[in-house]
């Protein structure tokens, strides 16, 4: 089965951590790759660089943001390939900001058709 | 009498069923195909000389003709082929060869991934053969809200890749645990009145303990409510609730209390000193003659610092209470109060403290507020007779 461990973000999470330990975080962020049945996976630029598009009756709707002001962001995201459930539970309790006052949240994609 | 072989029987032949077919719902359908050819044999020749496998051979051909016509929808030009190979293997089914999954199932049930009401309902449909209906009245929900939750259940194991294996062995000590609160609050459901649901939970706990022999908790636990179980008759007066030291003694279940006692000897041989195994002990040693109060206060203490909980604390006090007297009992108490302040227990323990050290006055207040907080007609009579008294 395929799974996406959708990473949520608290703002200002980071904010106070020095240098050394951004790095720290980063590093752990990347060695999630490394686990073995990892397909990839992306780290979003900050949500206020977000462009949200609408349509509506055949127009175009574009607006700038969304800003952080929810209490989670979205932050980015992992795909991986595994036998159940269990497995990604255990890599998500890994991912940084489930522990920092984040979350994250484990999805099963749907079955392509073969 | 098919009543009770099918309440026996559904938990192992759907467990075999989802191992077998690796879907919850069609192992149900096959399941139920099964349960209803049985009824109907059996009504026209009588039971079988073992129903259970009976049922477990009738469902695997169950099982194999939906897998055959799944089959045959995909390929149906090979038809007759695939239907000769599956009846060939059909004749030599051997059903005491037939594998116990149950666990595996026990644990898909209580997974974590899944509400705590999801699973208790799931756990008691799939593992205790409960009916919808039955779960429903015993949880006082309609039963189309109880088929929800159970659907519901069931299409999220399915979706999100829930697996029905008995879990690694570094997942297994917290995976046990939640299956094990599930059973208990079962039981805590039933020990409230609906009878069946204690029963059911003990039933569950005994087919966990010839599963799991090797796990002391299973044990602790299956003792903790055959002790619990052994004094329900007593507990009552009519409608009114009736304390452990005042309760007629005649009426307590010796062969349940026995039984546990020799659960609580397995456990503490696997060195089990686990949360289950600590409150069976206790409950063990409230129904001995004279009740050896130190001990329990230990055996409190110990569970105090394996838990941290300020409600066993809460007990402890009211050993210490025996054991060392209502002054020491009131220091823990008045410890305990700014946390437990919205616990009905705390209050009306207070009460019963205070009462015993001649303070009326204050004691009187502690049942008021006592009976502020207290749930039930049973516990809210209880109280008040307590009061009238002072």
């Amino acid at each position: 089965m395929q799974y996406a461990l959708l990473v949520y973000t608290r703002p200002g999470m980071d904010d106070g951590l020095s240098e050394a330990e951004l790095q720290e975080l980063t590093k752990e962020y990347y060695a999630i790759r490394e686990v073995p049945g990892c397909l990839g996976g992306g780290h979003l630029q900050p949500v206020e660089t977000a462009t949200t598009v609408r349509v509506h009756d055949g127009q175009t709707l574009t607006t700038d943001g969304p800003f952080a002001d929810t209490k989670e962001v979205f932050g980015g995201y992992y795909l991986f390939d595994a036998d159940n459930l269990d497995q990604m539970l255990e890599v998500a309790a890994r991912i940084p900001a489930a522990r920092l006052g984040g979350s994250v949240e484990v999805r099963a994609l749907v079955e392509e058709p073969s | 009498m098919l009543e009770r072989v099918f309440r026996e029987q559904w938990g192992r032949v759907l467990a075999f069923l989802v191992g077998f077919l690796g879907d919850f719902d069609l192992a149900e359908e096959a399941a139920q195909e099964a349960f209803a050819i049985a009824a109907e044999r059996w009504e026209r020749d009588g039971p079988p000389d073992n129903p259970g496998a009976w049922l477990l051979a009738t469902a695997r051909n169950s099982a194999i003709d939906r897998l055959r016509r799944a089959r045959v929808l995909a390929e149906k030009t090979r038809q007759l082929e695939v239907k000769e190979a599956v009846e060939d293997e059909m004749d030599d089914i051997d059903a005491t060869a037939i594998p116990d999954e149950r666990l595996e199932l026990l644990f898909t049930c209580c997974h974590p991934a899944l509400a705590t009401e999801a699973q208790v309902a799931l756990t008691l449909y799939a593992v205790g053969g409960l009916r919808t209906e039955e779960i429903a009245r015993s949880f006082l929900v309609s039963p189309e809200t109880m088929k929800r939750r159970l659907t519901r259940a069931k299409t999220k194991i399915k979706l999100a890749g829930i697996p029905f294996s008995v879990p690694e062995e570094h997942l297994l000590p917290a995976r046990l645990a939640a299956v094990l609160a599930v059973i208990y609050l079962i039981f805590n459901e039933g020990y409230g009145g609906r009878a069946e649901l204690a029963a059911d939970a003990i039933r569950l706990a005994r087919v966990l303990a010839t599963l799991m022999p090797d796990e002391s908790e299973v044990y602790g636990l299956l003792a903790l409510m055959l002790l619990h179980e052994a004094r329900r008759e007593a507990r009552f007066d009519g409608e009114d609730l009736v304390v452990l030291a005042d309760q007629d003694r005649s009426l307590w279940d010796l062969g349940q209390i026995t039984q546990a006692r020799e659960l609580i000897d397995r456990a503490l041989a696997l060195r089990g000193r686990g949360p289950y195994a600590l409150q069976a002990a206790i409950a063990s040693l409230q129904v001995a003659d004279p009740i050896d109060w130190p001990q329990i206060e230990e055996l409190y203490l110990e569970l105090v610092q394996l838990t941290g909980s300020p409600v066993v604390e809460l007990n402890r006090a009211v050993a210490v209470a025996e054991s060392r007297g209502p002054e020491a009992a009131l220091a823990i108490v008045e410890r305990l109060d700014p946390e437990l302040d919205g616990y009905q227990y705390l209050h009306s323990t207070r009460a019963e403290l205070l009462r015993r050290l001649g303070r009326n006055g204050e004691a009187r207040e502690a049942y008021g507020r006592a009976l502020g907080l207290a749930h039930g007609d049973a516990e809210r009579r209880f109280l008040e007779r307590r009061l009238a008294e002072l």
